[in-house]
């Protein structure tokens, strides 16, 4: 069994940040990812960052992995990366199995911190099953990451930020964007975003929803339909669509199964994507010395993924023996930071949720 | 449809595609590039149907790209269950489609 201070799981930007914060309090960290590539959904977001100047905003995305890259290379002798790892267990006596390559690894860390991020959801319709119809998520990874097109006609399935963001990816990638969809009856997204599509000529319907799929092995058509303020259909608005893409972008959710084997308590938190993890400010879960940060611990964006990462860091590693000099400030400007991303209108929702998992009265 | 899916001209970005990887899929022969996934280098030749589902025999793609959806499932090099869409292309792999849960290589 090897031995580890601290194991953080998950390198996107919380993992990265948070391995970032526990090394500077001068822990040792061991970071593991399932992928080849570090930075999780940071590596196929090329457009420049909503949020503010501390969380690199107007920076891609592409670009904020490789300044966190360099910043963890800073503190390598007391960071060992795990690339191509997937962790398969949390079990109660501390144990956690990693799969490395075709090698099964055994650790028992002082302190976790989970940051797996999330995973797509997916939408109920017939034939939603049909090769063509992919989450927005691996479009971006197929034509951002690997410079391949989806296919030639897409039509886009949801209309907050990340369907229309993702609609105007496809767009520069040379793919035609039939048109946008969503169930609500207006758009999600922000309007710069949806008014920048709309110049470029995709119709943006809302109030409409996929009736089914159509293909034989593969999506060759898209039936729409309207709904009324009830979500009822409104028979005869049927429209069809020839597309040989469907792209689902309505959301995430956390990637909780490690918690939740371990027995973490978990709530259904629809405001944050579903099952989330119970945690005080410090980001400990209801289990002593297992820590989340990021999407996993409820949806949001990379801004407050990458600021949860560097509060968890930091008070893992404190609660393992290791305080760093600025521990007090370093915890109340982090704390500071999180309360002001999530301080607009639009995250009326994000407040509610967390209203709803964060225990309070915990040592500070 | 080789040709026409793989981006050629990108306001922001650029790829790599340097060195050419043969494979086989289905025992045809087929290229990718080196750095791709598995899943990536079919789609872009065109193939999107990974696999058949176990009980009804529906046809499969990827979904998540991420290695988390298990939409993606087939038989590389005889072992089934690979999650091509995270699992890089080598060269000379052998990939099939898998028809449901796959056998175990080895038995208990
Ligand atoms: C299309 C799109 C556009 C977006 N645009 C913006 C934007 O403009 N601004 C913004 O702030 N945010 C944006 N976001 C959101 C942002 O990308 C995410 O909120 C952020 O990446 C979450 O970070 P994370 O570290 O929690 O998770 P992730 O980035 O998902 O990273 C999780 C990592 O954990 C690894 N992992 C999971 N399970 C395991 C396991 N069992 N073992 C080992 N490793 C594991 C994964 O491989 C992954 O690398 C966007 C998202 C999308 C999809």
């Amino acid at each position: 069994m090897e031995t580890v201070e601290l194991l953080i799981i998950g390198a996107g930007p919380a993992g990265l940040c948070a391995a970032i914060s526990a090394v500077s309090s001068g822990a040792k960290v061991m970071l593991v990812d399932r992928n080849d590539t570090l930075g999780g959904q940071l590596i196929k977001q090329t457009h420049m960052f909503f949020g503010s100047e501390k969380q690199y905003a107007a920076t891609r995305g592409t670009d904020i992995t490789k300044i966190l890259l360099a910043e963890i290379e800073k503190y390598k002798e007391n960071i060992k990366i795990y690339k191509n790892t997937t962790a398969l267990g949390m079990y109660e006596d501390g144990v956690v199995t990693l799969a490395r390559n075709d090698k099964y690894i055994k650790v028992k860390p002082k302190a976790i911190i989970v940051a797996t991020g999330a995973s797509e959801k997916v939408l109920a319709f017939p034939n939603n099953d049909l090769p063509g119809i992919y989450g927005a998520g691996a479009v971006q990874t197929l034509m951002n990451v690997y410079g391949v097109k989806p296919g030639n006609k897409v039509l886009m399935v949801g209309a907050g930020n990340i369907g229309l963001i993702v609609s105007y990816q496809l767009m520069q990638a040379g793919v035609k964007v039939e048109a946008i969809i969503d169930a609500a009856p207006e758009i999600g997204g922000y309007l710069v975003h949806a008014s920048k599509i709309r110049r470029l000529g995709v119709p943006i319907y809302t109030s409409h929803i996929v009736k089914e799929a159509i293909g034989l092995d593969y999506l060759e058509k898209a039936v729409l339909i309207e709904v009324d303020e009830k979500w009822q259909k409104v028979r005869g608005t049927e429209k069809e669509i020839d597309v040989d893409v469907m792209c689902i972008s309505v959301g995430l959710t956390p990637l909780t199964e490690l918690l939740m084997q371990k027995g973490c308590e978990v709530k259904y938190v629809p405001e944050l994507g579903g099952l989330v993890p119970t945690r005080n400010e410090n980001y400990e879960t209801s289990i002593d010395n297992i820590f989340v940060a990021g999407d996993v611990s409820g949806v949001e964006e990379a801004s407050a993924a990458m600021v949860e990462g560097y509060l968890a860091g930091l008070c893992a590693a404190d609660k393992i023996g290791f305080r760093h000099d600025d521990f007090k400030k370093l915890k109340k400007d982090y704390i500071e930071q999180l309360h002001s991303l999530r301080a607009g209108p639009e995250s009326d929702k994000i407040r509610g949720g967390i209203a709803k998992i964060e225990r309070r009265a915990q040592d500070v | 449809m080789k040709a026409e899916l793989r981006i050629k001209n990108h306001p922001i970005l650029e790829f790599k595609k340097e060195k050419i990887l043969k494979f086989k899929f289905e025992e045809k022969d087929y290229e990718g590039y080196e750095g791709e996934t598995i899943a990536v280098a079919l789609h872009a030749s065109g193939v999107k149907v990974l696999g058949r589902s176990e009980v009804k025999n529906r046809p499969r793609g990827f979904y998540c790209a991420i290695g988390n959806c298990s939409s993606c499932l087939m038989i590389v090099n005889g072992e089934p269950n690979v999650r091509t869409c995270v699992v890089q292309l080598e060269e000379g792999m052998k990939i099939e489609r898998q028809e449901g849960k796959g056998e175990l290589l080895w038995k208990l």
